[in-house]
């Protein structure tokens, strides 16, 4: 916010700037010209160093989408719409972002009507109703996720049979439960075959889009 | 004789030279399959490629899906949506390459377009070849209230195109698309003037050096790059493969034979059907009215948004149906479109027997090889749509196709049809669009086929495997490109067509009576790219300034007409008749009102387009004859 405020001010000193042409030329004149052409060579200088600080982080982003790819820069304001602090060395945690999070909420709206569905309070409706309503959102988000994500199982054995995991599995992909002791390799019995995505195919954003409108409300004329 | 033709034709020169200097810099072959619905590039890298292994891929063309979001998709939808200005936020329409696009086209106006249709321009490519028409004033979209501002079928097509273009350049910043191999595909229905359209709308997003391809032979030639070389044990000498192309839109029909020459096999397209405006969209909307009527007996009525709705989840219906041979019915849900979901949404079924009764009996009836389509007169005041086929019954088209071709490889030595015949016997079937990717439609095609053939004694005819129905044009397209550097078989064609002008015969006039026209033919059957005939005896006086025009036709079926050729008589079935030509001979260095005696010379470019001429008997100046004078025709 506070960013915003001041690139307002700035627009306002150069407006005065131009329009108001003083009747006197003096000293005065001359030197209010000076600070307020220094002072926005400093904004400006500001806005880039932050600019620059801002990809940083920006890199280490969560889940590899591919970065917007729309590249057209024309208000400064743009690049600073999303400002973090400033990240003080060592990231620990990474932070997910927000826009692929609401992107998706948005296909799943659109395709599925899924916040519809969520929202509404189906105590009131029979079965039927609701089952007539769960294949709009079934088939709405199968075919949002199908478009836009290509899922594998982690493990392909059928599930419920025996698997060994050899010493060093990954255990991001493979969660061990129940008895854990002793040492690997360990063998047990696949409960859930899990999934992973393989590929992530999201539409990329372009620079003036909010995406926390996950559903614009529609006025027919 | 080419080349001298070339000379004369100051823009076609530069093109060749342009041509000719870049021409080891061409590291692409790029086809173009510039769909009705859709379309779709496909290219190969030649610096990589073997003489034995062609590969190619499809190019991944970003687009706006819907406001502020760009995605990645094998097709561009081809529509274009003309957004009030208050429609969209600022911002929420920049693609990877601009941040404000001329024209919102694909997926977007298809999405904008499928809630506001007032706004949306679609079928551009189907209006190209509709005679009567100015496709470069701007008419669409048709139904339009007046302030909407419309573009022409050709603006249409140029904005499709230079989406295209700037998704390559986005890609291949080294290797831009203008020096590249292009190749574009058109239906082997299209007229010259529609041709020339494309052509001229390649041009104008700096394509000048792409060529056409017929959409059919483009589909034959994925086929045979499929096939890896295997072709040859999958056809013989003495086949006739018929390329059945049930696009989104439109239907194509080609013929082409397979011959021998010094030991080699070689292929001819010897036919292509006409310009059939049915297909697989029309079937989703049969199977949403059929749905439709059923709601409507039982009481409910369906405002057009919940049609639209229909027809979008008869789509997919139908292609589980299709699919899946142990379901028998699909629900079909179309919800409120408030924000509640539950209740309130319209509920209903497609079954299978529905599918069946609508779409492989009313689209392709079982019928008799000489079954023609029904046709109802025209009434005198045509509207401002497009000419759709009035017989929605594919088999019928087919029929008549192959009744009228049946001369059509009379004159190749390697093809003997059977005295009794009264159709064309095709040995061979190649499948091309996605509405034949359904077993039962294309099982159906080949069945009706096949017993015509059997009721004549002839062998039955067999599908050739393997080919990719909703890509092979592109893919195809794109190994013209690679054919053409002489790397492999190509189809001989030339026009599909013989053209006529219409001459006022000398008889006394007649009150009352239009004159009686000779149709005189000033290009052959089969003109091959490259190639000029001349007309030297017939001489038309033109004068200087003044624009002439001739009615001008166009015949698919005769072939043995020599250019000068007159006919005094003709039956519909043997001459079409297309828009007017006009000449206008300038007053370069003439008196205005001076009478030049002219005589007309045809030639096909390397381009693949006709080009007529009227040329001065004294001087030898050449005068280039217009094909798209559909201007001012109008009202």
């Amino acid at each position: 916010m506070n960013t915003i405020y001041t690139i307002d001010l700035m627009n306002t000193v150069y407006t005065i700037d131009l329009t108001l042409k003083p009747t006197t030329f003096d000293l005065w004149h001359v030197c209010l010209a000076g600070t307020a052409a220094l002072l926005l060579l400093i904004l400006i200088a500001l806005l880039i160093g932050r600019a620059m600080c801002k990809k940083k982080p920006a890199i280490q982003q969560a889940v590899q989408i591919p970065e917007p790819v729309v590249k057209v820069v024309e208000k400064i304001v743009e690049v600073e719409k999303i400002v973090h602090a400033p990240a003080p060395e060592p990231v620990v945690l990474k932070e997910a972002t927000p826009d692929a999070a609401l992107q998706l909420l948005g296909l799943l709206q659109k395709e599925a009507r899924f916040i519809d569905f969520i929202k509404e309070d189906i105590t009131a409706y029979s079965d039927a109703d609701i089952g007539v309503a769960a294949r709009v959102v079934h088939e709405g988000c199968n075919k949002a996720i199908n478009e836009h994500f290509s899922l594998a199982p982690v493990r392909s054995e059928q599930e419920g049979s025996k698997i060994t995991l050899p010493d060093g599995f990954d255990a991001s992909a493979v969660r061990l439960t129940g008895n854990i002791v002793g040492a690997a390799p360990f063998t047990g019995t696949l409960v859930h075959k899990g999934w992973q995505v393989t590929n992530i195919r999201l539409p990329k954003l372009t620079q003036g889009h909010n995406a926390a409108i996950i559903a614009a409300a529609e006025v027919e004329l | 004789m080419s080349e001298q033709f070339i000379h004369e034709q100051p823009e076609a020169a530069k093109s060749n030279a342009v041509q000719g200097a870049s021409n080891e810099q061409k590291r692409f072959s790029v086809g173009i399959d510039l769909g009705t619905t859709h379309c779709v590039l496909s290219y190969a890298d030649l610096s990589k490629i073997d003489d034995e292994e062609f590969t190619q891929q499809v190019m991944a063309i970003p687009q706006l899906t819907s406001p502020g979001a760009v995605e990645d998709k094998a097709q561009l939808p081809s529509f274009l949506y003309q957004a009030h200005p208050a429609e969209l936020a600022e911002g929420s329409t920049s693609l990877p390459w601009t941040a404000k696009p001329e024209y919102l086209v694909g997926e977007i106006a298809r999405n904008l377009g499928s809630k506001t249709p007032i706004r949306l321009v679609a079928s551009a490519k189907s209006w190209l070849c509709h005679a009567g028409v100015d496709c470069k004033s701007p008419i669409l979209p048709a139904e339009a209230p007046d302030e909407v501002e419309r573009v022409s079928p050709f603006q249409a097509t140029t904005a499709y195109l230079q989406h295209l273009r700037d998704a390559w350049q986005n890609q291949h910043p080294d290797a831009p698309l203008e020096r590249q191999d292009v190749v574009i595909t058109v239906p082997a229905s299209f007229d010259p003037a529609a041709r020339e359209l494309t052509v001229e709308a390649a041009r104008a997003v700096g394509l000048g050096q792409a060529i056409l391809l017929e959409e059919p032979q483009a589909a034959l030639y994925s086929w045979i790059e499929k096939s890896h070389g295997d072709w040859r044990k999958h056809v013989e000498v003495g086949d006739i493969i018929l390329v059945i192309d049930v696009g989104g839109g439109t239907t194509d029909l080609s013929l082409i034979a397979v011959t021998e020459k010094d030991g080699n096999l070689e292929l001819t397209r010897v036919a292509v059907g006409d310009h059939i405006l049915l297909g697989g969209d029309n079937m989703d909307l049969a199977l949403a009215y059929t749905v439709k009527a059923k709601l409507e007996k039982e009481g409910k009525r369906l405002e057009p948004w919940q049609i639209q709705a229909l027809t979008h989840s008869c789509r997919d219906a139908k292609e589980k149906i299709f699919n899946n041979s142990e379901i028998d019915n699909i629900p079909l849900v179309v919800p409120n479109r408030g924000s509640s979901l539950i209740g309130g949404a319209l509920r209903t079924e497609l079954t299978r027997e529905e599918v069946n009764r609508v779409l492989v009996e009313g689209f392709l009836p079982k019928v008799a090889a000489s079954d023609k389509p029904v046709s109802r007169p025209r009434t005198g005041l045509r509207t401002a749509g497009l000419p759709y086929a009035q017989d929605a019954g594919i088999t019928r088209h087919l029929a008549a196709f192959l009744a009228k071709q049946q001369s059509a490889t009379d004159e190749l030595k390697d093809i003997n049809l059977p005295e009794h015949a009264t159709f064309l016997h095709p040995t061979a079937v190649l499948f091309n669009g996605g509405v034949l990717k359904a077993n039962a439609l294309a099982e159906r095609l080949m069945d009706v086929l096949n017993s015509w053939l059997k009721s004549e004694q002839a062998p039955e005819a067999r599908l050739l495997a393997g080919a990719d129905l909703d890509l092979a044009v592109a893919r195809g397209a794109a190994y013209y490109g690679f054919v053409r550097k002489g790397k492999g078989v190509r189809i001989k064609g030339g026009t599909a067509a013989s053209y006529y002008v219409g001459i006022e015969s000398a008889m006394p006039a007649v009150p009352g009576m239009a004159p009686e026209i000779q149709a005189l033919c000033i290009a052959p059957f089969g003109m091959e790219e490259g190639t000029q005939q001349e007309l030297p005896d017939d001489e038309f006086g033109l004068v200087i300034g003044e624009p002439v025009r001739f009615r001008f036709f166009a015949s698919n079926i005769r072939r043995e007409d020599k250019v000068g050729t007159r006919l005094d008589y003709w039956t519909d079935q043997e001459l079409d008749e297309l828009d007017e030509i006009e000449i206008t001979l300038s007053e370069e260095g003439r008196k205005p009102g001076e009478v030049v005696p002219v005589h007309l010379c045809a030639a096909v470019t390397e381009v693949g387009t006709l080009e007529l001429q009227a040329v001065s008997q004294k001087d030898n100046a050449r005068w280039k004859i217009e094909f798209d004078v559909r201007a001012g025709d109008e009202q």
